[in-house]
Formats: structure tokens, sequence, C-alpha cells
């Protein structure tokens, strides 16, 4: 089996490989050089595996394309994969998510955007179709914009249950759909927002990023702009898990892709302190869905550590495998659950997301 | 027919050509509309999807950026020469 990361950058997209125990690294790029890669997947349900990639060029705007080859070569459709229509009035800024859904859905890949929109493909990827349903929310008006945009940047299929989808967006907060997305209800009740006057509205919140336990899909672990939560009932309510954390702020939330409980953050100081806490490069583990955080730091470096870690910058594969990048460049990888890391990369432009899969 | 020159950066779109020639005039917006027909990744580098050039792409005609002529209603002679170019941005 070969490990692939790829690590979307504000430069590029950058790729990966690693074969057999993952102790050394191939790395290939940029591919498309002087793009913001924000988000990436790799697709491995049956069938060959493809590569997505939404990158957005400061001067040609935003696009998708696919790879069919492991990046090898690269195919962008001569019209734009994801694009509103025309009554909408609104034009994309770029694609902050791409996530293909469960195997019972071949084809199907969902989008998330800026501005704050759910877009769902049949063809793998090729072309996007918006969800009315969401644009169409009467919240909408009222979602706000954080520093990095307004975006639907979390997108969480149901692994056994095509109906059932989670989406989260800065700010605005959780949404749920029981049916496939034809509605959409809110799920932030414990979530609190302590930068709006109503510390616990319906809505509004800043969910920096959501993750689905694999092996316990009912149970969602948020990491909020301020806050640490658990789901237990597929997002309707939420109940603090920052305790045992050295901070509640951050941005990265992932989940084992198969073991029920395990889940890894990275936290920084506060808001208004975007720096490690105790500047110190960690990342954070628990293994018993948050009711206790071990710090994970044998490997990473030990001199005073500023850069933070994005988002979608942090990711889970098989076999252990833990992976994150940071924004000055540098790449980690776990082959052991996070107990242990060593570098993939250095000196790359400010990682924006990763993403693994062994194949 | 008008004379489009294409930037550096996006001759991969039209298979390496730094000019194109299109049966159309009136306005920045119908030149445009012609060149998506035959090279719709091309057009959508320059506009989005509401048809408003992107921030950072100028137009020129016939030396004269449109953003001070009418931007996409600018008008455009026939035979005069479109030159797109990214501006200066980025870091």
């Amino acid at each position: 089996m070969t490990t692939l990361l790829a690590i979307g950058t504000a430069k590029g997209l950058f790729l990966a490989t690693s074969d057999g125990g993952r102790s050394g690294w191939e790395v290939s790029g940029p591919h498309f050089p002087m793009t913001g890669v924000y988000a990436v997947a790799v697709d491995a349900r049956p069938g060959a595996p493809r590569l997505l990639a939404g990158m957005t060029s400061s001067h040609f705007g935003p696009s998708v394309a696919t790879s069919d080859d492991l990046g090898a070569s690269w195919d962008e459709p001569e019209q734009a994969p994801v694009a509103f229509p025309a009554d909408t009035g609104a034009t994309l800024g770029r694609v902050w998510q791409l996530v293909p859904a469960g195997p019972d859905e071949p084809g199907v890949v969902w989008a998330g955007t800026e501005p704050s929109a759910l877009f769902r493909s049949t063809d793998g990827g090729r072309s996007f179709t918006l969800v009315r349903s969401l644009w169409d929310h009467p919240h909408r008006e009222q979602w706000g914009a954080g520093f990095g945009g307004q975006a639907v940047h979390t997108v969480l299929p149901h692994p056994r249950d095509p109906q059932r989808i989670v989406v989260a967006m800065s700010t605005g907060g959780v949404y749920r759909s029981e049916d496939a997305g034809a509605s959409w209800l809110p799920g932030n009740t414990g979530i609190r927002a302590y930068f709006l006057p109503d510390e616990w509205p319906e809505f509004g919140q800043c969910v920096h990023k959501v993750a689905r336990d694999a092996g316990n899909p009912e149970r969602l672990y948020a990491q909020n702009h301020h806050g640490v939560y658990r789901s237990d009932d597929d997002g309707r309510t939420w109940t603090s898990i920052a305790a045992g954390l050295p901070s509640d702020f951050g941005f990265p939330m992932v989940a084992h892709p198969s073991r029920p409980g395990t889940v890894w953050t990275f936290p920084l100081i506060a808001d208004a302190q975007r720096f490690p806490v105790d500047h110190r490069c960690r990342v954070f583990r628990s293994a018993d869905a948050g009711g206790k955080w071990e710090p994970l730091s044998v490997g990473l470096p030990e001199q005073p550590f500023y850069p933070s870690v994005l988002r979608d910058a942090m990711c889970a594969g098989e076999g252990g495998g833990v992976y994150f990048g940071t924004r000055s460049g540098e790449v980690y990888a776990s082959r052991d659950d996070g107990d242990s890391w060593s570098p993939v990369a250095a000196h790359l432009p400010d990682v924006l997301c990763v993403r693994a899969a062994e194949i | 027919m008008v004379t489009v020159l294409v930037p550096g950066p996006l001759r991969g779109e039209v298979g390496g050509a730094s000019r194109l020639t299109v049966e159309a005039a009136g306005s920045v917006g119908a030149v445009l509309d012609a060149l998506a027909v035959s090279w719709p990744r091309l057009a959508r580098r320059i506009r989005d999807e509401r048809g408003e050039l992107r921030r950072y792409v100028n137009v020129y005609v016939d030396g004269e950026d449109c953003r001070h002529t009418g931007g996409v209603a600018a008008p455009v002679a026939d035979g005069a020469e479109v030159r797109v170019l990214p501006s200066v941005a980025g870091g």
C-alpha cells in the first residue's frame, strides 16, 4: 500500500507519497501553482481513486479539478464545475470543502462554498448543483462572515444513512438534514456564542470544524471559536468537552477513521492570541470522546513554536496515520495515532488543508 | 472582427495562442460572450458567473482600460484590439 497525502497550500497543491511504513516521503508539486488550494479530497470509493482539488486564483477565480491518475494529470471542465445560478445574484468566492458521500451513493460529492452554500455532484465532482433548500433557508440573511469569509467549511454525510447530512459554517453554526438535504434545521443547542448579546442563540455560532465519529456516527465533535463540544444525538444538542484541554480555542477537529471516541485537535491560546498554547507544538488527543485529553509532541519541534494549524490542515487516515500542516509550511505525520511524529515536508507555503488515503 | 490578446498565464486554455480573433464587436461583454462560445474556460477566468470582470483582471480596448469606459459595457469597435492583462496583485 502507498500512503498519499494531499497538501493544499496558499500557493498550490503538493502530493506526498510514502510506501510501506511511511518512513520516507516523496513530494511533488506545486500542482496549480499560485492558487490557494482550500479543499482537497481523495475519493477512495470502489473504482479508481480520484483526487479532487478546489483551488482559487486571486486573478482568475475559483474552480475544481479532478485527477484519476493520482495527480499525474488533472482535468478541469470547460464549464465552471461550481457556480451560482444567475437568479441567486451570488458569485463563487471559493470552494472550502469537497467530500465524497458514502459508499451507497457512488458519484455523489458534496462541496461547501463561500458564500455559505452547499453544492452536490452526482458525477464524481465534475459538475455540481446548488442545494436550494439550504440557500433558501430563512436564516441565511442572518449568517455572518468570520475573518476567513462566510463559508460552509464542513460537510458530513452520514456513513450509513444517505438521508442524513450535517454542515457547519462560520458564522452560522451547525445545520442538519434528515431528508437528504431537502430541509435543514439548526443544530446548535448547547454551543455558546460569547461574541453575541444572546450567548445561546438558535444559530449564529462560529463553529470552526466538526468531525463525525466513524465508529459511532451519531456522535460529533466540534471545535468552536472558543468552545470544544460533543454531540451524541447527531448534532441536535452539544455538551462541552473542553475540560482537560489547555485552551478551548483552535481550528481543527479530527476523528479517528474507525475507532470510536478518538479525536485530535490543536489548541491555540485564544481568539486574541492565535499561537499554540505555551508556544509549544502539541497536538491533543482524547481516546474517550473528550473525557480526558493528552498532549502529543514526540518528534515535533521543541523550540518555541508560533504557527497555527488551520481547520482543514489536520486529518487522520488508516493504520494509525495522523497528519497536520502549519501556516509555516511544515507537515508532520504520525503512524501511531499521534504518539510520535516525523516530518513529511518543510518550507512549503502556508498549509490550508491535508487529506490522506491508502491507495 | 476583434483581436483578443491573451496573457501568458491563460494561453494554456487556448492551445498556447497569444492572440485570438472573434466575430464580435459592440462591447467588451459581447466580445467576452463570443469568446465563451469557443473557449468557455478562458472566459470564466476573466469574468465571474454574473458576467462581471474578475477583480484582478483588466481588459484594455485599444489601450484604454475598459473600467474607465463602462466596464463590460465599454464600446468595442469592429477591428479593435482587446488586451486581457492580469493586474498587479498577490503576494
